[in-house]
């Protein structure tokens, strides 16, 4: 199993990273990781870029993800996911919500947002390993596209489990068991629905 | 117990261990968490206090009275209680007084990134830095302790990283306050800082602070990690981590009170290696006080000056100046992605700021802002706000521009937790000196940028408690404001009306706009999305230029005009009405269309 994971997780203020964040830094805790994450908040939740940093591994020293050391980019945002392609190590994963919010900036007419295809292209030149998720299309489907965060982290645990903690006692329930404890109760079955509909979005 | 905790909860943590009497502060990122979560704890006092200042001798009395207290701010908090801060470094205590300094280096969500280190060294007081959340809460306790010993107020510096990091924290036990407190001290020669008793104090915190300098030598916190000798490394705080995550063989000292210096450990330490270096975020602080000791050490001619630290910023200096051999990659993300468009935080949808912002634009005034969610009405579309330098600037800068014979008429504009903070003075200023400054406080009845916090006129306290509302108006005419008028904050038409009239007279004025930020829990159950009638809409823009995240452009394109339609975004719009009203085609549906329609 591997040593060490770096996760950086990017969207737009009022998607959710920060629950998603929180939830990952307390999953790798759980798996018996020393685990560390940090955010910035203030200014950029008013619709602004944020980003999260997730860190697990035996002894974590720096909160920071350092820039192209993410063995994964969690993008709650296309535009956000290209923002951070540079942050992916080589051969890392990009799991990208296929959400687009346009900024003003693009609204105004003084900026384009990019195509599908130039974000493919800036991912391909990394890693093999981009998968996309309709978060928001298949939360909707379960009664509320507010919980597309944790659709992505259903999808994002069974990435992991693909590629790096095949064997370990990291399992769907573990995640859940810390979903669990961090959304309100009449919200749980809706997100342990949700975190199964993003495991099969990847497994199918 | 093993808890999961940011910087700022592990504070908090720390202070319930400690026995904290009296807590308190003003909201500022990245602190404003420190005293949100200390209230969580049963049987506490914490309180938000009017300003920094207020809350620095809010503590200072606490301490003076016996019983263990703190005030929390960011960085530029201590420069509004720095004059607390000074004369307490001068009396010193009878209980334990701490003062935390959340620095914001990289200005996450601030003004400027000034390194509050500086002002232990200033004040003659300790300065202690954790590097996680484990040593947030270990050092907010061992602060009082060494308060107490060495009857001084502490500084607790932390960083947005430390701040806003989540890292493991084993908890601790409470010391229970003891009962009773003690009488209230009269001891007019340590207490009464005149200039016969402050010209004996003086001597005795510079003795003091030497004391607590030999004392560092053997503090815990303060600790070699040996490593290689080819290189050793000085760090404290997140810079630490970083230091640690880069060079995992060198030598380092790691200091948990980064002033007053442990000198012969210091020198110790620097015997001991081949070459050393000072790993640290923002000024040379570290840096230059090891130099005067005459030892040879490097900084900033490797690290940056500017900004925060990360790991890549330190493995990329670290090359540059051949520390490592390994070259690291040179592309950036923005070397990857070429130049994507940006996105700046904006005035949210339905924000009862916009209309306000919206009417300055048009009225093509200079507007002096002031700190808050306002501020964002300086970003484009609006574009109504041409300087801002610090909480409570707005109204004296607009008075002085007046009063430098500046021919157009000035307009402040200010939130009402900034005007209770430190709005109040100028606005007397403005009146005394008779300046036709217009004065607009944004009163959205709540401390909206750091996330909520209630304040003086919302009627309630950090506790949660009923208060007295501090009602604006009267306030204002308190002061000798004559032409003062409240409008509500969505109602486009007043306040353009309001604002047309005061511009035009000779004398001070102040406009009040109400209405609760639109993300407040009970405003949100009000909101109801509207919708633009694409047979009536002609693509005018009009509506665009308020700069509404919920209005977007159709893919359908007027006929006559070949412009895009408007379009609204139901899921964000909250039905605040402000693009209705503008619309010169009625194209835009008020809100009783919208409610009548069957859900």
């Amino acid at each position: 199993m591997k040593a060490t994971f770096n996760f950086l997780l990017c969207g737009v203020g009022g998607q959710g990273t920060v629950l998603a964040s929180a939830v990952l830094v307390n999953v790798g805790l759980a798996a018996g990781f020393d685990a560390k994450q940090a955010e910035v908040h203030g200014m950029s939740q008013r619709g602004g870029s944020v980003s999260s940093h997730v860190r697990w591994g035996r002894k974590v020293y720096s909160p920071i993800v350092e820039l192209g050391e993410a063995d994964v980019l969690l993008a709650f945002e296309k535009l956000e996911a290209l923002r951070n392609v540079g942050a992916l190590r080589p051969g890392g994963i990009a799991l990208i919500n296929t959400q687009v919010i346009e900024p003003l900036t693009v609204i105004s007419g003084d900026q384009t947002y990019p195509d599908d295809e130039a974000i493919q292209a800036a991912f391909t030149q990394v890693t093999p390993h981009v998968q996309y998720v309709d978060g928001e299309r298949i939360a909707g489907a379960l009664g509320n596209p507010r919980a597309a965060n944790v659709v992505l982290l259903g999808a994002l645990s069974a990435l992991l489990e693909e590629e790096w903690l095949a064997g370990s006692d990291l399992d769907a329930e573990a995640w859940l068991k810390v979903i669990s404890e961090r959304v309100p109760p009449k919200h749980v079955e809706l997100n342990r629905k949700a975190f199964e509909a993003g495991r099969s979005a990847i497994e199918k | 117990m093993i808890k999961m905790l940011s910087g700022n909860e592990a504070v908090a943590r720390g202070m319930w261990e400690a026995g904290v009497g009296v807590a308190a502060a003003y909201p500022g990122t990245p602190s404003t968490e420190i005293l949100e979560n200390y209230a969580r704890f049963p049987n506490v006092y914490a309180e938000w206090a009017s300003n920094e200042k207020v809350a620095v001798d809010v503590a200072v009395g606490a301490a003076y009275a016996g019983r263990r207290a703190l005030a929390a701010m960011k960085h530029v908090g201590v420069n509004v209680a720095a004059d607390s801060f000074m004369y307490a470094a001068m009396t010193g205590v009878e209980a334990g007084l701490v003062i935390v300094s959340a620095d914001d280096p990289a200005m996450h969500s601030s003004q400027n990134e000034q390194d509050n280190r500086t002002f232990a060294k200033f004040g003659r007081v300790p300065c202690l830095e954790p590097s996680d959340s484990q040593e947030a809460k270990d050092l907010t306790v061992i602060a009082f302790d060494l308060s107490e010993r060495f009857d001084t107020p502490v500084l607790l510096r932390l960083t947005t990283r430390i701040c806003h990091s989540q890292s493991t924290v084993e908890l601790g036990e409470r010391r229970e306050p003891a009962q009773g407190g003690k009488p209230f001290p009269r001891n007019p020669a340590k207490y009464v800082m005149v200039p016969g008793n402050a010209i004996r104090r003086h001597p005795v915190i510079e003795q003091r602070i030497r004391a607590v300098a030999a004392f560092a030598n053997t503090f815990s916190y303060n600790q070699v990690e040996p490593g290689e000798r080819t290189l050793g490394i000085i760090s404290s705080g997140v810079a630490y981590q970083y230091a640690k995550e880069v060079f995992p063989n060198a030598s380092v000292l790691k200091l948990g009170m980064s002033w007053p210096l442990p000198e012969r450990m210091i020198r110790d330490f620097a015997a001991s290696v081949d070459r050393l270096i000072v790993i640290e975020e923002l000024d040379p602080f570290i840096e230059e006080a090891v130099r005067l000791m005459g030892i040879p050490v490097e900084g900033k001619s490797i690290f940056p000056l500017t900004g925060e630290l990360d790991p890549y910023v330190v493995r990329a200096s670290a090359v540059r100046a051949g520390l490592l051999p390994t070259p690291v990659a040179s592309t950036g993300p923005e070397a990857q992605s070429g130049a994507l468009p940006g996105r700046p935080p904006v005035l949210c949808p339905g924000c009862p700021h916009r209309p306000t912002f919206y009417i300055l634009n048009k009225l093509k005034v200079p507007v002096n802002g002031d700190i808050g969610c306002y501020t964002l009405g300086l970003i484009p579309p609006l574009s109504a706000i041409h300087t801002c330098g610090c909480m409570g600037a707005s109204i004296g800068v607009a008075h002085g521009a007046v009063q430098a014979g500046s021919p157009e008429r000035h307009v402040a504009v200010i939130g009402d937790s900034t005007f209770f903070h430190s709005g109040i003075a100028p606005l007397i200023n403005v009146v005394y000196n008779q300046a036709p400054v217009v004065t607009i406080i944004l009163d959205n009845r709540i401390t909206g940028m750091t996330g909520h916090q209630q304040n003086p006129g919302t009627g309630q306290t950090l506790l949660g408690k009923d208060a007295p509302v501090v009602e604006l108006e009267p306030l204002v005419k308190a002061c000798g404001v004559t032409h003062v008028k409240t409008v509500p904050g969505y109602d486009v038409r007043s306040i353009e009306q309001t604002l047309k009239e005061y511009i035009q007279l000779d004398e001070p004025s102040v406009l009040i706009v109400v209405e609760p930020c639109a993300l407040l829990p009970e405003a949100r159950k009000r909101w109801v999305p509207l919708e633009v009638l694409a047979d009536k809409c002609n693509g005018c823009t009009l509506c665009f230029r308020i700069g509404c995240p919920a209005i977007l452009k159709s893919e359908e394109l007027d006929e006559k005009t070949q412009r895009p339609k408007a379009l609204i975004d139901a899921g964000l719009c909250t039905g605040c009405e402000v693009c209705a009203q503008i619309c010169p085609r009625a194209a835009i549906t008020f809100r009783p269309a919208m409610e009548e329609e069957p859900a």
